[in-house]
């Protein structure tokens, strides 16, 4: 499944591909909302593992505005906060479109939730 | 004891096109049960298996870890064994999918390589068929795989990770044990070995620091 906080780990591997690989761009998206379980502990502990810009781009790319520019240490994040990280990492899916790397062009295709990352061998 | 994972939506018709858990699974599986108290100290927050196949690994570690403590990762060239993890995680309540911006991120990462010792031919077939005998087919000594990834393990793992791998007799574990520490300075133990069959099996711990 592809949500946020698989999206923000993702970078282009194409040959040569190495700066401004990342974060994807998503194109013809087709989104589905899924509650999961809230856990505050796991958020603060993935917080340090994120990069919050591409995050909060992305987010807003998906018309997503809720998440603040600047994130707030870990463990001074207030609950109003985490609910609002947790909705955007963990219950936003996408579930058919692309992922189009914004240096090379390459497009890495979704289908039934699944990104399909695998290259060319020319690619490789 | 934690039960093996549910694979009751799998099919005689998935295993002709997705590796079917066996003998080196369940010993992997044994192992990850054997670590759980050393697994859950570590509180991990990203776990990444690479070859998923049938989702089997990483729906355990789950369990084991908690499915809501980590976010799971799971990688497959075959598609079929994509969409096979895919339902196995929604079957065993999992949560989650692959050049990750992984570099110093990954906190346990596990791979059973195709380890079995073939022919070249075979081994190049299997990798560019993306079917099943790429699930076993390794190539000289069985290592064409695993040694593409043990040249990323030590830059992929965060500094409290630790890397699992299933290996054979015949891909020299301890071999790969020394190699891994002189060159990179990761340190390792047996955690279980087993004989099955013709193959003596051995799921092999890396990690960073104590």
């Amino acid at each position: 499944m592809v949500r946020l906080i698989t999206h923000n780990l993702l970078a282009c591997h194409v040959r040569g591909c190495t700066s401004n690989n990342f974060p994807l761009v998503f194109k013809d998206v087709q989104l589905q909302l899924k509650e999961a379980e809230y856990n505050p502990d796991f958020l603060r502990g993935f917080m340090p593992k994120l990069e919050w810009k591409a995050l909060v781009d992305t987010a807003k790319s998906l018309n997503n505005q809720s998440l603040p520019d600047q994130a707030p240490e870990p463990q001074a994040a207030n609950e109003e906060f985490l609910k609002i990280l947790h909705h955007v990492l963990l219950e936003i899916h996408v579930e058919e479109g692309a992922m189009l790397c914004p240096n090379c062009s390459h497009v890495y295709p979704i289908s039934n939730g699944i990104p399909n990352m695998l290259l060319q061998e020319h690619e490789l | 004891m934690i039960p093996t994972p549910n694979l009751s939506h799998l099919t005689r018709k998935d295993y002709e096109h997705v590796y079917e858990p066996a003998e080196d699974t369940f010993l992997l599986l044994d192992a990850l049960e054997a670590d759980k108290d050393f697994l859950r100290r570590r509180n991990p927050r990203i776990c990444l298996e690479i070859g998923s196949g049938s989702g089997c690994v990483s729906a355990f570690l789950g369990a084991v870890v908690g499915q809501n403590n980590s976010l799971y990762c799971c990688t497959d060239i075959n598609p079929h064994a994509s969409l096979a993890t895919q339902a196995t995680g929604q079957q065993n309540n999992a949560n989650d999918h692959r050049r990750y911006r992984c570099l110093g991120l990954v906190d346990i990462l596990i791979f059973n390589p195709p380890y079995v010792p073939t022919e070249v031919e075979e081994f190049t077939l299997g990798q560019q068929q993306v079917d099943i005998s790429g699930a076993w087919a390794g190539g000289n000594d069985g290592m064409n795989v695993t040694e593409h990834l043990l040249r990323q393990v030590k830059a992929l793992l965060s500094p409290s990770g630790c890397f699992y791998l299933v290996a054979v007799s015949q891909n020299k574990p301890v071999e790969i044990m020394q190699r891994m520490e002189q060159e990179y300075g990761l340190l390792s133990k047996t955690v279980l070995s087993r004989r099955a069959g013709r193959e003596h099996l051995h799921v092999l711990r890396f990690q960073v620091q104590e």
